[in-house]
């Protein structure tokens, strides 16, 4: 080996850079699943352009490329492998080729699986959790309508009165904030319209117990299982009801 | 003569607990601190915590745990209670340094408040910037910190080099900047409550027998 060549492979500069446009769609689908993963937004927004080029829908290109990606993401984020920057960095990059796809989903007409609106609790200004569910809901056909931070009960009512959603989503980081989802539900049943809705609730120091004492239908422990767990539910409630 | 005590804490209440157990001579109390970068994973605290009180259950008679609740949702108390051992009071310790009432009166006025202790002006940098990857990519802050409107600084000593590292915090966050001092708070009466009533305790035992 050269001197060149030695001082090559130890800086790694002579490195082929990858021409996204170049690869198969399989391979191309599963560099961008690394590029989702390493927070390469213009990467992954060019994969997004490519598939499109090449004839995939949008919703193809959602499902197999951006919300795959993003679940291997939640993944090791759940298992300590990547931690809240990588996370949000991926979710970045996600969002840019979400930008391309929104307009061209709605094209299609593809009626939304359901709706679903969102916010974090009374006296919580967290939302990275809670803007993750959103996307990740978003990606999974759900119509998303996210009313922000620092909800009271009057604020999450009002929007559930003007959206009529299937699904109401509570949020919470802070232990001191996170017992306010109990009153927005005790609101729910004390009005009699608490089986109106799928309530889900989700946030770092909740758990499964948490959530059943509070009265939810569902703890989701990241934005993954959210968008796991809502149409699964909403399916069986719908079966349930009959509708 | 005092039997030992323990005190297992977090690491950032170890120079503050060094300096009480100076101030009171309490030369009885023994100090074990766990890695105050816990908090970034709080969900192991109280396993971490457990493992701390069996390893040294044998060589102490009382043990005291100076954490609050820190994130672990009840999880932490769910342990202690399994292990016969005591706490601190409070969520955590902005609340435990500034008392309950002035902790709620600052966090109803803006919930949008981000807090910093001595201990966190100190190790802004090494307990902030880094794990939130700012340094990499000051992009992110207002992922971050987009809620945020202030950040007060609860100091628990009059140090004109920390509250310049508070307020430069502050002025990289983009927040407002206000201080408000609090000394020790709950961490010194909570502390001095609990090892007053094992001295009392002691000194019965010894009266009886």
């Amino acid at each position: 080996m050269t001197d060149e060549e030695l001082n090559s492979a130890a800086t790694g500069e002579d490195e082929e850079d990858i021409v996204l446009a170049d690869l198969p769609d399989d391979e191309l689908v599963e560099q961008m699943h690394d590029d989702l993963y390493d927070g390469l937004k213009e990467e992954v927004v060019e994969g997004t352009e490519i598939l499109l080029a090449r004839g995939w829908s949008a919703e193809k290109v959602l499902n197999k490329a951006l919300v795959e990606g993003m679940r291997i993401v939640g993944v090791d984020f759940r298992d300590g492998i990547l931690f809240v920057p990588e996370v949000l960095l991926a979710a970045n990059s996600m969002k840019g080729g979400m930008e391309l796809l929104r307009p061209l989903l709605a094209e299609t007409g593809v009626k939304p699986i359901g709706k679903m609106v969102i916010g974090t609790v009374k006296g919580d200004i967290h939302d990275i959790g809670k803007n993750l569910v959103s996307m990740m809901m978003e990606g999974a056909g759900f119509e998303v309508v996210d009313i922000g931070i620092n909800n009271d009960v009057d604020a999450y009512f009002a929007a559930l009165e003007e959206h009529k959603p299937d699904i109401l989503g509570m949020s919470a980081l802070l232990t001191t904030t996170m017992p306010y989802m109990k009153v927005v539900i005790d609101e729910l049943v004390k009005q009699g319209i608490r089986d109106d809705y799928l309530v889900l609730v989700g946030g770092a120091p909740l758990n499964e117990e948490f959530g059943q004492a509070v009265g939810a239908d569902g703890y989701c422990r990241d934005a993954a299982q959210a968008a796991e767990m809502a149409p699964r539910l909403l399916k069986e409630r719908r079966e349930a009801i009959g509708a | 003569m005092h039997k030992p005590v323990l005190v297992i804490a977090c690491g950032a209440l170890a120079r503050e607990i060094t300096d009480l157990k100076r101030s009171y001579g309490w030369s009885h109390l023994r100090l074990r601190c766990l890695d105050a970068k816990l908090h970034n994973r709080p969900e192991e605290i109280p396993e971490r915590v457990r493992e701390a009180i069996r390893e040294s259950r044998a060589d102490y008679e009382h043990i005291f745990i100076a954490y609050a609740d820190c994130g672990t949702g009840g999880a932490l108390d769910g342990v202690l209670e399994q292990e016969g051992v005591e706490r601190l009071p409070g969520a955590h310790c902005y609340q435990l340094f500034a008392g309950s009432r002035r902790f709620s009166l600052l966090s109803s006025a803006e919930p949008g408040t981000f807090y910093l202790t001595d201990f966190l002006a100190r190790h802004f940098e090494r307990l902030v910037i880094e794990p939130l990857g700012l340094a990499e990519h000051p992009e992110l802050r207002d992922a971050y910190f987009g809620n945020y409107r202030r950040l007060v600084y609860l100091s628990q000593t009059l140090d004109a080099e920390l509250v310049r590292a508070a307020r430069q915090a502050a002025d990289r966050l983009a927040l407002a900047f206000e201080h408000v001092h609090c000394g020790y708070g709950e961490l010194e009466s909570g502390l001095a409550e609990r090892l007053s009533r094992w001295d009392d305790d002691q000194e019965d035992l010894r009266l009886l027998a």
